[in-house]
């Protein structure tokens, strides 16, 4: 069996990696891929400590509290994302353009 | 209540009444008046029955007074009671009250009803009928007040109708407030008004003081019983300063030296107000001021002596300028101040009954002596009145040109001058054209003059003899003022009644309705009897006033020839008064009636009396001497206060100069260029430009740019993580 640090630390540069992404690129398709990466490390950890509290015998744990955490996540990420696209699809019709950094409108 | 106490308490509880009755008539005037358009009749009838009821209550009162002497005091209303002071509206009926009651409403109702014949024409010739109403309107007012000040239980009440009666007397002096008396557009009238009001004001602050010290050393109190009971045990020097300060009141309303001066410009007012308001009652309140306060002047004799001494020389003075007048009104004018003076005199010495005596005969006598020479007035007016029509109708084009001005037409003659109906130089003769008039002046004069047996004989044979048992001094006053007396009397009568008539309007002149003549007759009637009041031997008013004034016998070494007696008439008093005015009756007629007045003849007198008589016509200048003393330097200090204090020191320099400067550089250099532009509005401005600095600076974190947003984002979660995990 493989020690639960593993997937957190996994879990740790798979968020790392998403944050960096949100953050450095300007394209918002690539954006929503690495919030979706950061989502998924979550989720990993989630289930990580899941499988580790079940396995630990912790009291009164519910088993597959992690797994439904993730679902809630999965099904949150799926709407937001719908949302994001339906976002971005009607900028690029008004700006013929979806670069993130020309979304600048409201700034001071 | 029961029964014993209902009978025994007569018609005690009608005292109000006194003061309701002419109320009543009063506010039916006032309203009903004009809502249903009441003619002269009714708003006379009205106004008669008023005071009538009021005399009918008067006379219930003194019955039950002649039932029960000591008089009763009636409760009627609270009116101020605060801690321990209670002032209540009390009426107190006694019989020097219920006295004075019969004396006012009497003569009063028969003054209203001469008022109705004489205000319908007197409106007439005034051309003002609108305000036929309001006379007696005033009238009954002025009934009511001086109820108020007869019946009062309280010197707070007293003064409360004293002060209404003040007013009332005003309200008539001004009822032709925009007139002289002769019709001519002036303020004379209202002048008169008010130097009345004012003169008044003089002596009610003296009675005022009088007042506060009664109030502060006698028993805290105004009630007459409490402040005599009180006064028993004060300090002399206090009571002979409340004597003397009631003394400065009594001379302002009973017209003394040296408030007088009001009562001859008083004559301004129509001629029943004369009567009623200026000799019969009101001024006489002074008089029955002083007999109420009887117990307080009993105890302190120099306080009686300066008032004994004031009224005699009042009554001589008044009586040596009543022979210069000629105006007869305001011969009967000096005359009122006078017998004033007779009445002052005699109340000061203590002969209250004598005083109370000849207060009766003299509003008796007066009123007849006014109301008839009001009657005079009016014939010669009605006399002109015809002339100007016959004049008119002369040429009837001049007519309808003058109607413009209304006045005109009348009080002129044709030569443009003014006709004065009231100046004796325009009468004469009168007793042909107007004989029941002159036979009832020929009963007023006698009475005055102190003919045997008229009443004025009896009264003030009275007071003559009182004043020569207790003040020599007085006696000789009031002696040659009754010689005096008898002397003007006499040159009024020859001027205005015998020889030829100097005027056309006194040839012309008619007689009186009877709604005049009818109450005339019945104060000549009363005239002539009213010696009976209080006759030697029987004394009917002393046995009457005995329950409610203390007479106090004086110690007094008398002369043998006045101790003879006959009933309490001395019998050489009465010879040398009587003599004294037969000779002064002679004496006029040597110089009046023997060569009668010619027209624009002057005054027989001024050529052997010289400046004398120039003094005597003149006022004595009193008039002109208080210009001299007291008004004009009052005036010059007024303008010098409005001037130089108020004006140019207060105003201009105080003002202007001290606070409007002081507030203006207050304002344009402290507050506007340091506190103002350099505190405030900088600071307003420092904030204004920080705010926008700051501002500045801090827009520049919102860049638009997402990512950066998620950086900051991303940073303060790492912040809060890192100290969360390593604290």
């Amino acid at each position: 069996m493989v020690h639960v640090d593993y997937y957190v630390i996994l879990s740790a540069i798979l968020f790392t990696i998403g944050a960096l992404g949100v953050l450095v690129r300007r394209n918002p398709l690539i954006i929503f891929m690495s919030i979706e990466l950061m989502l998924n490390a979550g989720n990993l950890a989630f289930v990580a400590f899941g499988r580790s509290h079940e396995l630990l015998g912790t009291p009164n744990f519910n088993p597959f509290s992690g797994q439904i955490f993730v679902f809630f996540v999965i099904a949150v990420a799926a709407a937001e994302v719908a949302v994001g696209l339906a976002l971005i699809v009607e900028i690029f019709k008004t700006k013929k353009n979806i670069n993130i950094d020309e979304m600048n409108s409201l700034k001071g | 209540m029961h029964l014993s106490e209902t009978t025994s308490s007569g018609f005690f509880y009608l005292a109000p009444w006194l003061v309701f009755a002419p109320l009543t008539g009063l506010l039916i005037n006032l309203i009903f008046g004009k809502l249903f358009k009441f003619s002269e009749r009714t708003v006379g009838i009205v106004a008669s029955l008023a005071s009538g009821a009021a005399f009918v209550v008067a006379v219930l009162l003194a019955y039950s007074v002649s039932l029960n002497p000591e008089g009763m005091s009636i409760p009627f209303a609270q009116w101020i009671h605060v801690g321990t002071l209670q002032i209540d509206w009390t009426f107190r009926v006694d019989s020097l009250s219920a006295t004075m009651m019969l004396v006012v409403s009497g003569v009063g109702t028969l003054i209203h009803i001469y008022a109705i014949g004489y205000m319908h024409e007197d409106v007439r010739f005034k051309k003002e009928e609108g305000r036929f109403t309001r006379f007696f309107i005033f009238l009954n007012l002025f009934i009511a007040a001086m109820m108020i000040l007869v019946s009062g239980d309280s010197y707070m009440m007293l003064f409360v109708g004293w002060e209404g009666v003040g007013l009332c007397s005003f309200l008539l002096i001004g009822f032709w407030y925009e007139m002289d008396t002769l019709a001519r557009p002036s303020w004379a009238n209202s002048n008169a008004a008010k130097k009345a009001f004012i003169t008044n004001r003089v002596g009610d602050f003296g009675f005022l003081i009088a007042g506060f010290l009664m109030f502060w050393y006698l028993g805290n109190s105004f009630q007459f019983d409490k402040v005599f009971e009180a006064a028993k045990t004060a300090p002399p020097e206090i009571i002979v300063a409340i004597t003397l300060f009631m003394l400065v009141g009594v001379a302002g309303k009973s017209a003394q030296i040296p408030l007088y001066i009001w009562l001859p410009d008083a004559m301004a007012g129509p001629t029943p107000v004369s009567a009623l308001i200026h000799a019969a009652t009101m001024v006489t309140a002074g008089v029955y001021l002083v007999t109420r306060s009887a117990p307080l002047y009993t105890l302190v004799p120099q306080a009686q002596y300066i008032v004994a001494m004031t009224g005699a020389v009042t009554a001589l003075f008044a009586a040596t300028i009543a022979v210069g007048q000629y105006d007869i009104k305001k011969v009967l004018a000096y005359s009122t101040i006078s017998q004033l003076g007779f009445m002052v005199a005699a109340v000061g010495m203590g002969a209250y009954t004598a005083g109370m005596f000849h207060l009766i005969t003299h509003a008796f006598f007066k009123a007849l002596l006014f109301l008839s020479a009001g009657s005079v007035i009016l014939g010669l007016e009605r006399g002109h009145h015809h002339l100007a029509h016959a004049h008119a109708h002369h040429d009837e084009k001049q007519k309808g040109k003058k109607k413009e001005g209304k006045k005109d037409d009348h009080g002129h003659d044709e030569h443009g001058e003014v006709f004065d109906p009231g100046d004796m130089r325009n009468m004469g003769g009168l007793r042909k054209t107007m004989p029941v008039t002159f036979w009832l002046y020929i009963i007023g004069t006698l009475a005055l003059a102190g003919i045997f047996p008229f009443a004025g004989f009896w009264s003030k044979d009275e007071i003559l003899l009182d004043a020569a048992k207790l003040y020599p001094t007085v006696y000789w006053l009031l002696a040659i003022a009754a010689f005096f007396t008898a002397f003007y009397m006499g040159r009024q009568i020859w001027m205005v009644f015998f020889g030829e008539a100097r005027h056309e309007a006194a040839a012309h002149a008619e007689e009186s309705p009877k709604v005049m003549t009818v109450p005339l007759m019945v104060l000549a009637a009363l005239s002539i009897l009213g010696g009976a009041l209080n006759l030697p031997y029987i004394h009917t008013l002393g046995h009457w006033l005995e329950h409610t004034v203390e007479l106090v016998e004086h110690e007094a070494q008398v002369a043998p020839w006045l101790e003879q007696s006959l009933g309490g008439l001395n019998i050489y008093v009465a010879l040398i008064s009587t003599v004294a005015a037969l000779l002064a009756i002679f004496i006029s007629w040597l110089i009046y009636g023997r060569n009668p007045l010619k027209t624009g003849q002057v005054d027989p007198l001024k050529k052997p009396l010289g400046f004398i008589f120039t003094g005597m016509e003149n006022k004595w200048f009193v008039d002109e001497g208080y210009f001299a003393v007291i008004i004009n330097p009052f005036k010059k200090l007024s303008q010098f206060i409005a001037d130089v204090i108020d004006w140019r020191f207060w105003h201009d320099f105080v003002h202007d100069t001290v606070i409007l400067g002081t507030y203006n550089w207050l304002s344009e250099i402290a507050l506007n260029d340091y506190a103002d532009q350099k505190g405030i509005d900088a600071f307003a401005n420092w904030l204004g430009t920080a705010t926008q600095s700051v501002s500045a600076t801090l827009r520049k974190v919102q860049n638009g740019f997402v990512r950066s947003y998620a950086l900051s984002v991303m940073l303060g979660v790492v912040l809060i993580l890192g100290y969360l995990i390593f604290k």
